[in-house]
Parts: C-alpha cells; structure tokens; sequence
C-alpha cells in the first residue's frame, strides 16, 4: 500500500453532529458555531488552539463572519462554494494546510435551517445569490423551468433509457436509507418503507419519486482536523486521509453523458492515490441527494461496471449487514439534509471508523476503510464531485 | 404572442456579446448554433471559442431544427411563478440533427405521458415577448 502523500500528515480529531432536526429557538450561525465547539472539545481542544476556519453559506462574507462570530482570528482559511460538497473539499484542503505547515488546527463547520426558515429546495427557481448576478449559462436552462430536482431527474432517466434502470430499483436505496434511519435516534425520519410506498408516493420531476428525494430538515456539523502532534495527544481516536479526487462535471458543450457523474474523475484519482482497491473499503458515505445519484456513484467509483448500479443496491447489497454498507445513518434520504450534506458524510465515516457506535446494529463491524463521495450542485447541469478515502489506520 | 396580454413572469435569457447572434436569430423565427471550422465539432451554449480544441474560427449555421429527444423529465413540481401554473409540463435535452449537440427546451403541443426518449422532435418558436423568442420542440 502507497497511499496519498497527506497520509499521516494530518488527522480528523473530531466529528460531531448536531442531534436535533429542528431548531427553532436557534439561529444558523449558533447551531455551527455549537458544532464546532463540541468537535474541538471532544477533542480535547478549544476556539483558542484552532488557527484554520472553514465555512461556507451562511449569509455573510464567509469564514470571515464566521471568525467574527466566534471571536477568533484564522491564519488560514477557507469557503469555496462548489456546492454540497464543499465540505469534503475543506478536508482535503485542511490536510494540504496542515502538511503544508500553514495551520495546525482547522475546524470546518455547517448549520443550515431550512425547516425553521421554510426554505424550499429543489423546487424553486435556480438562479439567485449575492448581487443578482445572472450566470451565462443559466440563460440556456432557466427560460425551461428545470428546477434542481428535475436536472438529476434527466440522469435518471437517461439511464433506465441506457441501462434498463427499474423504478424499483431506486426505490431500493430509499428503503435502505430508511432501513438504516431506524437504527439512529436523531434521523427525522425512521417508519420502515417499503418499495411500494417510495412508488406510490407522488412523482415530483419523473421518474423521481417523492420518496426517492433527500429530506428537508435542519441540521449542523463540524469536523476538526489536527496536526499529527497533535492528534497523538487528543481523547479520539485518529482518522487518516489515505486518497482523494476532486471532479467538475457540465454540460460537456452540448456532448454531455447524462448517465455518468463527477465521481468518475474524482473517484478513480482518489482510489489509486490511496493504494487500496474496493474489496478493502468496508462501507461507504454518498451524498443521497436522490436515489439516482447512490446508483450512478457507485458505478462511477468502481464499485460495478456502468450501467450495473441498479442490480447492485438490490438484496440487501448497500444495507448494514450487507456486502458494500452505504450511508449507516440513514442519508439525506432519511436523517438529515439542511441543504450541504458533505458535512454529515464526514461526520458518519468518522464514527464509523473510530467505532463510536460498537454494540449496536448501526456500527459497520471492524470498519477500517471508508469511501467517501461529496456531490454539489446539479447533477444534470453541473456540479461537483469530491471523493476522500478514509481510514482508522 | 398569446392572445392574452398577462405579463411573462417567467426567467427570460439576458444575451450577451458572444450569444446575442443565437437569439437575434431566433427573433426571425431561424434556430442557429455555432460550429468550429478547425476540429468541425457544434458546440451549445454560444461561446467565442471551440471548448474542444480551443480555435477561435468559428462560425454560426443554420439548423433544420429536426433532433430527437435526448432525456427528459415531466416536472410536476415547480414552485416558481409562471412554471407552478403550468405544471406538468415537460423539459428536455434535445439532440439536433446537426452534430448531435444537445439544446434544453421544452416539449410542447402534446401531452407529457406521450414523450419518450429517442422521440423525433421538430423546433417551433415561442414569441413570450415583445423582445424575446424561445426555441421549443414539438413532436416531428
């Protein structure tokens, strides 16, 4: 094994989410802000010994409102906006930092309330943001009315065109997801569903089901990555990055593959900087946005041939228990999805690897190795794609 | 032009330089898009340069506005105005006869449950505005 040359350069010291799904007595800032004091403290560690700030979206001009807020002041720092995924990003970055000898301590946090705020997501308009700025591109999708829900819709179907993808089949990974849900008390969702409630339930951008959409909910989170010094001496046990692949997928200029995502750019470039194959990864963490994106990820990794994904989440395959575990706590299809779920892949893989749940049904037993796979933005337009490869060794 | 005068509170495009020939075009009822005289290649949305080998030759030509339908959806949920109303209504990437290049739209005079991927569609042009044409597709 020849892992990533972060390996060991730095470590995931704390991970905590924020138990509640609803948060009305709190603002967004608060939430993120309790997150991150409590993945430091867990830790061992406090506001004072963090040098590195990482956060994004929360209104304001970000980390440094968020420094603001705090009280502190990063020498290094970090809010790249590239979606769900940005956070996953930030840990590759932290580590980079850390190697680099730029910081020693970096906290990364998210808090988002969109079930207090009533903010809807995925099927409102796409255009938006500061200044009012109108993206070129956007003057090519907007006039249509695709909203977010509707540009993973035109992968879905492009692929059961392609590969004979069933409906039952993406229904599949919401009732895993909810299987799993069951097993973790804070999920916002956790009655058992079967395949027939997901294709009952009413079409919002076919062939997408309600149930095979992520949740609103609120939610907050926070990882701290640490200096190996420092790791050493923290209460945790130490998480290390052994790869990672960062990936931008578009409209390719009118030449797009509907049916192939970011994660087959990141995710071979992550795999072969790690040193392990998949038959080492013990479970892994994809952003659940919709179910298609669980299908086409797995095939984009690796993990099955393209086109094989559907056959691939059926028996039981991707359920605890089963041959490739994904998503322990229940996924943003289930537990908890305030907008940005990057955050809680870190936070799940974490736990998983230092084995906080042993005892119970939730833990993957002697998780060693986790895969890791961050999707932001809009998968038939663009967006991205982060994969890390995590381990406790 | 729709024969009742309420106001279009759906997005409109805002062309720039670079693309304000594609809907110029478009106001005169012709469906353009641009081609690279180096590599050959069509490329959608407009841009100075060919996104494939980076050449600056390129030129507009004009489309049969025959294409199929690449994938789509039937959205039955959108909470923006204009769209809200309309819903079910069908968005699509449609692939032009011209080099396959892949345009989004609508599909239009039929019903939603009739689309089918790899369906024969045909431009039709949408006066929303006074100012503004938008290319959609019907069934060929």
């Amino acid at each position: 094994m020849s892992p990533s040359s972060l390996y060991k350069q730095g470590a995931i010291v704390g991970a905590y989410e924020y138990p509640s799904r609803s948060m009305p007595d709190k603002t967004a800032v608060q939430v993120q802000a309790e997150c991150l004091v409590k993945a430091l403290d867990e830790a061992g560690l406090s506001l004072k010994d963090m040098d590195g700030l990482c956060s994004t979206r929360i209104p304001g001009m970000q980390p440094i409102s968020f420094a603001e807020y705090l009280g502190v002041y990063p020498t290094y720092m970090e809010a790249t906006q590239i979606g769900g995924s940005s956070f996953v990003l930030y840990l590759i970055r932290a580590m980079e930092a850390i190697a680099a000898g730029r910081a020693r301590v970096v906290g990364i946090a998210y808090g988002s309330l969109p079930t207090t705020e009533g903010r809807r997501i995925g099927t409102g308009t796409r255009i938006g943001g500061a200044g009012g700025e109108v993206p070129v591109e956007y003057s090519f999708e907007e006039p249509w009315g695709l909203p977010l829900i509707g540009t993973y819709a035109l992968c879905a179907q492009r692929h059961m065109h392609q590969y004979g993808t069933k409906p039952e089949q993406l229904a599949e990974v919401g009732v895993t997801m909810r299987r799993h849900a069951g097993l973790n008390p804070y999920a916002k969702y956790r009655d058992p569903i079967g395949v027939d409630d997901v294709l009952n339930s009413r079409l919002i951008c076919d062939p997408l089901h309600l149930l095979d959409c992520c949740i609103i909910s609120d939610g907050g989170g926070a990882v701290v990555v640490a200096h190996p010094d420092i790791a050493r001496n923290a209460k945790t046990k130490p998480v290390w990055l052994l790869g990672s692949g960062e990936a931008a997928m578009h409209s390719s200029s009118g030449h797009r593959d509907f049916t192939v995502s970011a994660a087959a750019q990141s995710g071979p470039i992550a795999f072969k900087e790690s040193g392990v194959s998949h038959q080492d990864v013990d479970f892994a963490m994809i952003y659940d946005a919709f179910s298609i994106n669980v299908i086409m990820t797995l095939e984009d990794l690796g993990f099955c041939k393209k086109g094989e994904g559907g056959a691939f989440v059926e028996d039981g395959r991707i359920g605890l228990g089963g041959q490739l575990p994904v998503n322990p706590d229940g996924g943003g299809l289930s537990s908890c999805h305030p907008g940005m779920r990057g955050m809680f892949l870190l936070v799940e893989a974490t736990r998983q690897l230092r084995g906080d749940f042993a005892g119970t049904d939730r833990q993957v037993p002697n998780a060693k190795v986790a895969a890791v796979h961050g999707i932001g933005g809009f998968y038939g337009t663009r967006h991205s794609g982060v994969t890390v490869i995590l381990t406790s060794e | 032009m729709t024969e009742d005068k309420k106001p279009y509170v759906k997005p409109l495009p805002v062309p720039n330089m670079e693309s304000e020939p594609f809907w110029s075009a478009l106001k005169e009822h012709r469906l353009q898009v641009q081609q690279c005289k180096s590599c050959s290649k069509h490329y959608f949305y407009p841009r100075s340069h060919c996104p494939f080998c980076y050449s600056g030759d390129v030129e507009w030509v004009g489309c049969s506005g025959k294409g199929k339908v690449h994938t789509f959806s039937v959205i039955r949920q959108n909470m923006a105005p204009g769209f809200r109303e309309e819903a079910p209504y069908v968005v699509a990437m449609v692939e032009l006869d011209e080099g396959g290049v892949q345009m989004m739209t609508n599909i239009v005079e039929c019903e939603p449950g009739d689309v089918s991927i790899g369906m024969p569609v045909q431009v039709t042009f949408e006066d929303v505005t006074d100012e503004v044409t938008l290319p959609k597709f019907k069934p060929a």
